[in-house]
C-alpha cells in the first residue's frame, strides 16, 4: 500500500519535459539525432553514455543554452524552442547545475543566490537573503553564507550551486555531471542532496556517470550513443537486462 | 682621475642645478605631468572601451576597423603618432582645442593609449568564463543583466591592475609632448628639465626630473604587482575569516552603485 502511494504520488504532479524529434548539429557534426523522449513530471530521468555522445547538448537544449536545429522541447505546455517565447521566463522555471559549479567568483555564497532572486523573481533584499539562507542551510552550509567560492571546497561550491538553483523554486532541475569534478570524498554529500530531491518529487534530468545513483534514484534511465537515443528503460531493466549490444558493452566497461 | 670623476659628477649630479630646477619641477612640471597623464588616460579609457566593444562585436564591419585602429596605433612609434596628431590636427585646420597645445597633446597620447587599453579591456572581459554567463542566463537573467551583474564585476576586477599598469606607461609617455612645444606654464617635467639642461649645459636637471618620475612610477609598479598577485592567488588561499570577507566584498557595493545609476 505505502509503496504504491509513493510511486504514484510523484507522477501526479511536477512538470514533464518532452523532447520531440530534436536534432542538433555543430557545423557538420550531427550531435543529436532525432531525439524523442518523455521525461515524466516528478521523476528523475538519468542520462548515461560515453563522452561526446551528446548528453550535455541534450540537457542544454532543455533551457535553450543550445538551440535545436529541428524539433521541439516542451516544458509542460510551454514550447521552449518557440522563438517568440520569453526565454528568460522559461529559464527561470528550470534549475541547472554544471560540472564546473559556475559560481560567480566575486560574490559570496549568499549573493550568488540572491542575484537572480532579486533580478528575476523581484524579491526585496531582505526576503531574498532570507530565502538564500534557508536554502544554504538545507544543503548543509549554514554559517558559510559570507564565504566566496574560492574559500569553499568543490563539494561546498557545488552545494551552493544547487541551493542557487533551488532557491528559484524551479519546476525542473538539470544536472550535468554534477559530481564529476569533485574529489571522491566529496561526491557523497552532493549525491545525497540529489537523492533527497528526487525523493521529494522534483522533475530531474541527471547526466551522470554514477551508476549506483541512477539505479537507486531514477525512474527511467536513458542511454545515448553518438547522438542517438539507443535505449530507455526503468533502472532494474536498464542495468539488469540491457537489450542493445552497445549498452551492454558500455555497462560492462563502466562497472 | 679625480677630475674625471668630478666632471661626471657635475654633468649628472650638479646639486646646485638640481636644487634650482626642483621647485619649478614640483610646482609646474609635476602637476602638468599628472594632469596630462590623467587627461590622456581618461581619453584612453573612453576610446579603449568603445574600441574593445567593437573588437568583441560579431559584425565584421565593426570588428575590422577597430582591429585596424589597434594594430596601427600599437604598430607605429609613439613619437610619430604624437607628431601626426599633436601637430597635424592644428595644421590641417582641425582646431579642436584652439591654440592650446595641451589639448592636442592629451588627445594624441589618449588616442595612442586607447589602442592599448582596448586590448586590456577585451582580454579582461573575454577572460570571464563562459560558464558564468551560462549560469546567469540559466537562472533567467537577461543578456544585459548578465553583462551588468556577472560579466562586468568580474571583468572590471581583472582589468583594473593592467589598466593601472598602463597608467604608469602614460605618465612616462607624457614626456613625448615636449616635441609639440608647450608654453612655459604648460610644460611637464621632462620639458622643464630639458630646457634647463640646454641652458646650463648640464644634464643634472634631467636627473632631477628622472628621480621624480621614479618616485611616482616605482611605488605604483610595486603596488600593481602586489595587487595582481593578490587577485591571482587570492582565490586559493584567501583568509576564511568573516572580517576579511565583509571588508573585501564589494560585489554588492558595486551592484548598489550601479543600481542607483540605473534608477537615476
Ligand atoms: N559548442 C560546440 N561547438 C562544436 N562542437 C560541440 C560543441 N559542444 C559540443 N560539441 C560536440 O558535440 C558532441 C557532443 O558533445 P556533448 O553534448 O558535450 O557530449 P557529452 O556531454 O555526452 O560528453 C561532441 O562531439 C562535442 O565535441
Ligand atoms: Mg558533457
Amino acid at each position: 500500500m505505502t509503496t504504491q502511494t509513493t510511486s504514484q504520488a510523484p507522477t501526479t504532479h511536477g512538470t514533464p519535459v518532452t523532447f520531440d524529434h530534436v536534432n542538433k548539429r555543430f557545423g557538420r557534426t550531427r550531435v543529436l539525432h532525432d531525439i524523442c523522449l518523455e521525461v515524466p513530471g516528478g521523476q528523475t530521468t538519468c542520462v548515461v553514455g560515453p563522452s561526446g555522445s551528446g548528453k550535455s547538448t541534450l540537457l542544454r537544449c532543455t533551457n535553450r543554452l543550445e538551440e535545436p536545429d529541428e524539433g521541439r522541447v516542451l516544458l509542460g505546455d510551454t514550447d521552449v524552442t518557440d522563438r517568440s517565447a520569453d526565454i528568460d521566463a522559461v529559464r527561470a522555471r528550470i534549475g541547472m547545475v554544471f560540472q564546473t559549479f559556475n559560481l560567480f567568483p566575486y560574490r559570496t555564497a549568499l549573493d550568488n543566490i540572491t542575484l537572480a532572486l532579486r533580478r528575476v523573481r523581484k524579491l526585496p533584499a531582505d526576503e531574498a537573503a532570507e530565502r538564500a539562507r534557508t536554502h544554504l542551510a538545507s544543503v548543509g552550509l549554514a554559517g558559510l553564507e559570507h564565504r566566496r567560492p574560492g574559500q569553499l571546497s568543490g563539494g561546498q561550491q557545488q552545494r551552493v550551486a544547487i541551493a542557487r538553483a533551488l532557491a528559484m523554486e524551479p519546476e525542473v532541475m538539470l544536472f550535468d555531471e554534477a559530481t564529476s569534478a569533485l574529489d571522491p570524498e566529496l561526491v557523497k554529500g552532493v549525491l545525497s542532496i540529489m537523492r533527497d530531491l528526487a525523493g521529494q518529487g522534483m522533475t530531474m534530468i541527471v547526466v551522470t556517470h554514477e551508476m549506483r545513483f541512477a539505479q537507486e534514484a531514477a525512474g527511467q534511465v536513458v542511454f545515448l550513443d553518438h547522438g542517438r537515443l539507443i535505449e530507455k528503460a526503468a533502472p532494474d531493466k536498464f542495468f539488469g537486462a540491457p537489450e542493445s549490444p552497445r549498452l551492454q558493452a558500455f555497462l560492462s566497461a563502466v562497472t | 682621475m679625480f677630475e674625471g670623476l668630478q666632471r661626471v659628477w657635475e654633468t649628472f649630479f650638479n646639486l646646485d642645478l638640481i636644487g634650482q630646477t626642483l621647485p619649478t619641477l614640483l610646482r609646474v612640471g609635476l602637476p602638468n605631468t599628472l594632469l596630462l597623464a590623467v587627461l590622456a588616460s581618461v581619453i584612453g579609457v573612453v576610446v579603449g572601451v568603445v574600441i574593445a566593444a567593437g573588437l568583441m562585436s560579431s559584425k565584421v564591419a565593426v570588428r575590422l576597423p577597430c582591429r585596424m585602429y589597434v594594430d596601427v596605433l600599437r604598430g607605429l612609434p609613439h613619437i610619430l603618432t604624437v607628431y601626426l596628431v599633436g601637430q597635424g590636427l592644428p595644421l590641417a585646420g582641425i582646431t579642436l582645442f584652439g591654440e592650446s597645445t595641451y589639448g592636442y597633446a592629451a588627445l594624441a597620447i589618449g588616442l595612442l593609449e586607447g589602442a592599448y587599453m582596448a586590448e586590456i579591456f577585451r582580454a579582461g572581459f573575454q577572460s570571464v568564463e563562459k560558464g558564468q554567463t551560462e549560469a546567469a542566463r540559466g537562472l533567467g537573467l537577461s543578456h544585459l543583466e548578465t553583462l551588468r551583474f556577472v560579466v562586468f564585476p568580474t571583468g572590471a576586477r581583472r582589468v583594473l591592475p593592467p589598466l593601472t599598469g598602463q597608467f604608469i606607461l602614460v605618465i612616462k609617455g607624457t614626456a613625448l609632448v615636449y616635441l609639440l612645444g608647450l608654453t612655459a606654464g604648460q610644460r611637464e617635467m621632462f620639458a622643464i628639465a630639458q630646457d634647463t639642461a640646454i641652458v646650463n649645459a648640464s644634464l643634472s636637471p634631467l636627473v632631477a626630473a628622472g628621480l621624480l618620475f621614479l618616485a611616482i612610477t616605482v611605488p605604483l609598479t610595486y603596488a600593481v604587482n602586489a595587487w595582481e598577485r593578490r587577485l591571482r592567488d587570492g582565490r586559493k588561499d584567501a583568509p576564511t575569516g568573516s572580517a576579511t570577507d565583509s571588508a573585501t566584498d564589494s560585489a554588492t557595493d558595486m551592484d548598489r552603485a550601479l543600481a542607483h545609476q540605473g534608477t537615476g
